[in-house]
């Protein structure tokens, strides 16, 4: 395995953690709140 | 099967179009999904307002997490580092619905701006729009007002206002009351960024998107690239010379890993 695709596995590993730890400690929550109503900034009216 | 090889980057194009907006009662309803898939993030740019789609927009949601909390940055910022690590800007060359309709747009046959006739500093926008509307104005926004502003949004994403402006405006009444100016300044960005992206390739990717502006720095590490055999190419340059993204060399920042400087190479040396 080079350089470039241990560094590019450990990134996504890490990654895969930061998923994991926002996951269980409910960070996806706002995520969703924000998501599921019509964001009026978005549509160009907020 | 001669056919899906021909067409492989366009048929996986319409599949995550659709797989990410398969919500498409809404644009009769006028109204978003709002079940729990929107949770995740998608790869690419793709507007959760959009009445079809059903996971977030990652870029709508880094500007909601830079005020919202440690877990919810480190939950959205997880989900673009992973996707950088492993794709990088392969996403905008076949897992950006917007980036397909941008190709879509550049197929009409028009005139077409000259390669090389737009200067490449310009390209460096899309990272000043980063900087500027994604990272900064959120922060400052929240730090002197108190309120999340998503800037890029609200200010410049014309898939924001293809995607969901346009689509909810037409079918929920209720929304169409409430246009204002700000509205006009964002139909106006949008159809500015469709005739651009009818006369230069993917015109939006180019200069101004800030999502390929952040996965262009993970191109060189990204797990899935283009190879070159250094042993079979002859440094001729017929793969850059024919560009449509103009890159200076394969997998450099503005490489979309599209693989379409395979057939140009004579030797084979690209993978």
């Amino acid at each position: 395995m080079n350089k470039k695709k241990f560094f590019s596995i450990l990134l996504a590993s890490f990654a895969m953690s930061f998923i994991l730890v926002g996951f269980f400690k409910n960070g996806f929550i706002s995520v969703l709140q924000k998501a599921v109503f019509i964001c009026l900034e978005c549509i160009g009216i907020g | 099967m001669a056919f899906l090889q021909l067409y492989k980057r366009q048929i996986t194009q319409c599949i995550i179009t659709l797989a990410t907006n398969f919500h498409l009662t809404g644009f009769i309803t006028g109204r978003i999904y709002q079940g729990k898939l929107k949770s995740f993030c998608v790869p690419g740019l793709n507007c959760y307002s959009c009445p079809a789609a059903v996971f977030s927009c990652p870029i709508g949601s880094l500007q909601l997490a830079l005020t919202s909390g440690l877990y919810v940055l480190l939950y959205v910022v997880g989900f673009l580092l992973f996707f950088a690590s492993i794709f990088a800007r392969f996403v905008c060359g076949w897992l950006c619905p917007f980036g397909w309709l941008q190709e879509l747009s550049y197929k009409l046959k028009t005139p077409k701006i000259p390669r090389g006739f737009i200067k490449k500093p310009f390209r460096y926008i899309k990272y000043a729009i980063l900087l500027v509307f994604v990272i900064v104005l959120p922060i400052v926004s929240f730090s002197f007002l108190g309120v999340a502003s998503p800037a890029f949004c609200k200010f410049i994403c014309p898939a924001g206002t293809f995607q969901a402006g346009i689509p909810l405006l037409a079918f929920n009444e209720d929304l169409r009351d409430s246009i204002g100016s700000l509205f006009l300044l964002k139909f106006t960005i949008l159809v500015f960024f469709a005739t651009f992206m009818i006369i230069e390739y993917r015109a939006f990717c180019k200069f101004a998107c800030p999502l390929g502006a952040f996965y262009s720095f993970f191109n060189k590490i990204a797990l899935v690239g283009i190879k070159v055999d250094k042993d079979k190419c002859t440094n001729c340059k017929a793969c850059v010379k024919e560009c449509k993204m103009n890159c200076n060399e394969i997998n450099d920042l503005e490489c979309i890993r599209c693989g379409e400087c395979k057939s140009k190479c004579m030797s084979n040396a690209i993978i």
